[in-house]
């Protein structure tokens, strides 16, 4: 639950007190986790199959998706992790189908059967918010500020149901009960600015359920807020998501998050998937130095042993320039001419594990896959 | 709170301690206010508009009242266009100061604002005058204000074609002097009365709102929050107008009320032209230009329809001002 404490394999070396803390602070934090929550169906929901984005600019194309297919079941928490410019979002915005007019979208992205990109605009429209809704990432400004919660709320049910404003103000505030915010009928005649960042979140997550969608995107819903609030957050949206059956797409870049939220995560670079799993394959036997990467560049309470944070070094690629070869190749300790050369597919590396590394059986020998991005220390260096 | 001030207040102070208390625990100590109340009560601390505000009752009031308008009877016994022997060079009869300062007390006299050259009371020739150019400029600010929200709205929301051809449009009638179009239409639409007038030069002065509230709204339309409204599936025409215009709303306010002072000039101008209100009919434009070659003979008959056009436009500016300010919810303190 908490962002603190991203899972790392138990090593035997772990000091028992620590570990009792760990549980302790879990016990504490995870009032609700995700194993408490309803197990995910097969039903499949949303198929994204191939999909890229390009913005074309002065400069070039902007590659910013190049190509990801994922499948979300019903009530399944799909994580997508990557750092910015990685292509989360703007594949996110392709599913709401609110990307700018100049992005040129290609594949297929399946909501039950039906192709959202071949849909007439009205179509999508209606589906937006009804079956598929999003939680935006900061709740300061995505609550426009001159209009009252339940305007704002009785809006999204107004969008798609012919109910009188009444009946809609009356489902507002039921979801102002449910996301937690005391006093709904009151707080319904408030205006954002007597919110605080946590209780406009919850607003957020209150329009995004209102019309119990089968979809929510979560678009880094804990981004802009403090940590205690982060995982009172993250906790409702586990709730809320029992309480509409729906399914969620978090997009994130706090690994954290992730290691609570999700089921399956998958992890983009540079506009690709490059590793996709359940969270615990991904987490526990990374088979993409990238993964690695991110899991050793955390601060961890066990296992680190000579007390240092292990980064990725350089920059991710510019998408106008990509590198010959693997994207992540010119960050990468393990990178090889082959590497450089041709870039790797997603090969199946574990049951419903996929990586994109032309050297996933070296990670999967080593013992402690993010030693590879050991910088010597200061001291070391002398 | 309310049964705490119902105590008789010799035995109140135990008990409204304790109502204090318990409100507090409860978080009740708040009194709710409707946005309604705030509104009005953020207008009312703002000094300028409530001078404005009474300001232009007054002459709303004096200017219907005297003269009478319609079905409505005036208390002024004198007519307009009613011409009469000119008394004592048509001097205004008018007397404010107090006698103790050498004045001569308060009296209107017979004609308080004095007589023009052919015995015209001009005291009703100016209430006259003010309910005509009101009426004109109210109108014509309203037009404008509609048109020009309109098609900056549409044009900063689409994008794409519809906005190159709404502000070419809008280009073309930039480019064409203000006076050409309404001196134009001053012509066509001559004699058919002051409401149509007021219509027609309403469609021509839009161009500045609609530049105006298209930049605006082409800001407006990037906010998180229309993304956020888009994407629960909101239509775009409820975007515009429930999202985007209200967001607006104190530039709009703004700018319609300096529109409104505009028209007043505008209409003077194609009255001094002889394009606008036409005779025997008049308004407050009209009277400066018909008696401008009197301002050294007979000053009054320049500076009383000038007050009053001042006045009008003063008051509907500080009128504005507030507005402005009452109804930006964000707005937490009160100019004072």
């Amino acid at each position: 639950m908490s962002s603190l404490t991203p899972p790392v394999p138990p090593a035997p070396s772990v000091p028992e007190t620590a570990a009792n803390v760990i549980e302790a602070a879990e016990e504490v934090h995870a009032a609700r986790t995700l194993a408490d929550s309803r197990p995910p169906a097969d039903e499949e929901i949303l198929t994204v199959e191939n999909l890229t984005v390009e913005f074309p600019t002065d400069d070039g194309v902007v590659r910013a998706v190049r190509g990801i297919s994922y499948t979300l079941h019903a009530r399944e928490v799909l994580g997508i992790v990557g750092e910015s410019g990685s292509g989360k979002s703007v594949s996110s915005m392709a599913v709401m189908g609110l990307l700018p007019k100049n992005a040129r979208i290609r594949g297929s992205i399946r909501y039950r059967g039906q192709d959202l990109l071949t849909m007439r605009p009205n179509d999508q429209r209606s589906l937006r918010g009804r079956k598929i809704a999003m939680i935006f990432q900061d709740p300061m400004t995505s609550l426009n500020p001159v209009r009252s919660i339940g305007d704002q709320l009785a809006e999204a049910v107004l969008a798609h149901h012919l109910v009188p404003r009444k009946q809609a103000l009356g489902r507002a505030k039921e979801m102002l009960d449910l996301v937690g915010i005391p006093q709904a009928d009151r707080r319904l005649r408030s205006y954002p600015h007597e919110f605080s960042g946590g209780m406009r979140q919850r607003v957020m997550i209150a329009m995004a359920i209102i019309n119990d969608p089968d979809v929510i995107i979560a678009d880094e819903p804990t981004t802009a807020l403090d940590v205690t609030v982060q995982a009172q957050i993250l906790e409702k949206l586990l709730e809320v998501k029992d309480e509409v059956n729906a399914a969620i797409l978090m997009i994130t870049h706090d690994l954290g998050v992730i290691a609570g939220m999700a089921h399956r995560t998958l992890v983009m670079y540079a506009g690709k998937p490059v590793e996709v799993g359940s969270t615990d394959q991904v987490f526990y036997e990374p088979r993409m130095p990238y993964t690695a990467g991110l899991l050793g560049s955390i601060p961890s309470l066990e296992g680190e042993r000579d007390g240092r944070l292990r980064p990725i070094g350089g920059t991710p690629p510019s998408l106008i320039h990509l590198p010959a070869g693997c994207p992540f190749s010119p960050r990468c300790p393990l990178a090889t001419d082959e590497c450089r050369s041709g870039e790797p597919e997603l090969a199946a590396v574990g049951e419903g594990h996929l990586a994109a590394c032309h050297h996933s059986d070296t990670l999967a020998e080593a013992e402690d896959a993010t030693a590879f991005f050991h910088t010597p220390g200061p001291e070391e260096a002398r | 709170m309310t049964t705490q001030n119902a105590e008789p207040s010799g035995t109140a102070k135990a008990p409204a301690a304790a109502g204090a208390a318990a409100d507090a625990a409860q978080g009740m100590s708040i009194v709710a206010r409707s946005q309604g109340q705030l509104v009005r009560r953020r207008f009312l601390r703002h000094r300028g508009a409530l001078a404005g505000m009474i300001l232009f009752f007054i002459v709303v009031t004096l200017a219907v009242s005297s003269i009478g308008a319609g079905p409505i009877p005036g208390w002024w016994d004198k007519d307009p266009t009613e011409t009469g022997q000119v008394v004592a060079a048509g001097r205004p009869t008018l007397s404010v100061l107090p006698e103790f300062l050498g004045g001569g007390g308060f009296h209107l006299g017979e004609h308080p604002f004095g007589q023009d050259n052919i015995g015209r009371d001009y005291f009703a020739l100016t209430m006259r005058g003010t309910q005509v150019s009101l009426v004109i400029a109210l109108l014509t600010g309203l037009v404008a204000t509609l048109v020009g929200t309109l098609v900056g709205a549409v044009a900063g929301y689409f994008r794409g074609w519809t906005e190159s051809v709404l502000m070419r449009i809008t280009d073309v009638v930039i480019a064409i002097p203000t006076l050409l179009i309404a001196g134009l239409i001053g012509v066509i639409v001559a004699g058919r009365g002051i409401v149509i007038f007021a219509v027609f030069l309403g469609l021509c002065l839009w161009t500045q709102i609609a530049r105006l509230v298209r930049g605006e709204v082409l800001a407006l339309r990037e906010k998180e929050y229309v993304e956020a409204a888009r994407s629960v599936g909101t239509r775009s025409r409820r975007i515009i107008f429930k999202h985007i215009l209200p967001n607006t709303m104190g530039v709009i306010i703004v700018s319609a009320t300096l529109m409104i002072a505009s028209a007043v000039l505008t209409e003077t101008a194609l009255s001094f032209l002889g394009l606008g209100v036409q005779a025997p009919d008049t308004s407050l434009g009209r009277l400066i230009s018909d008696y401008r070659t009197a301002l050294t003979v007979r000053p009054w008959l320049f500076y009383w329809p000038g007050a009053f056009i001042i006045g009008i436009a003063l008051s509907i500016n500080f009128i504005g001002d507030g507005l402005r300010d009452a109804f930006d919810p964000r707005q937490t303190r009160v100019r004072d």
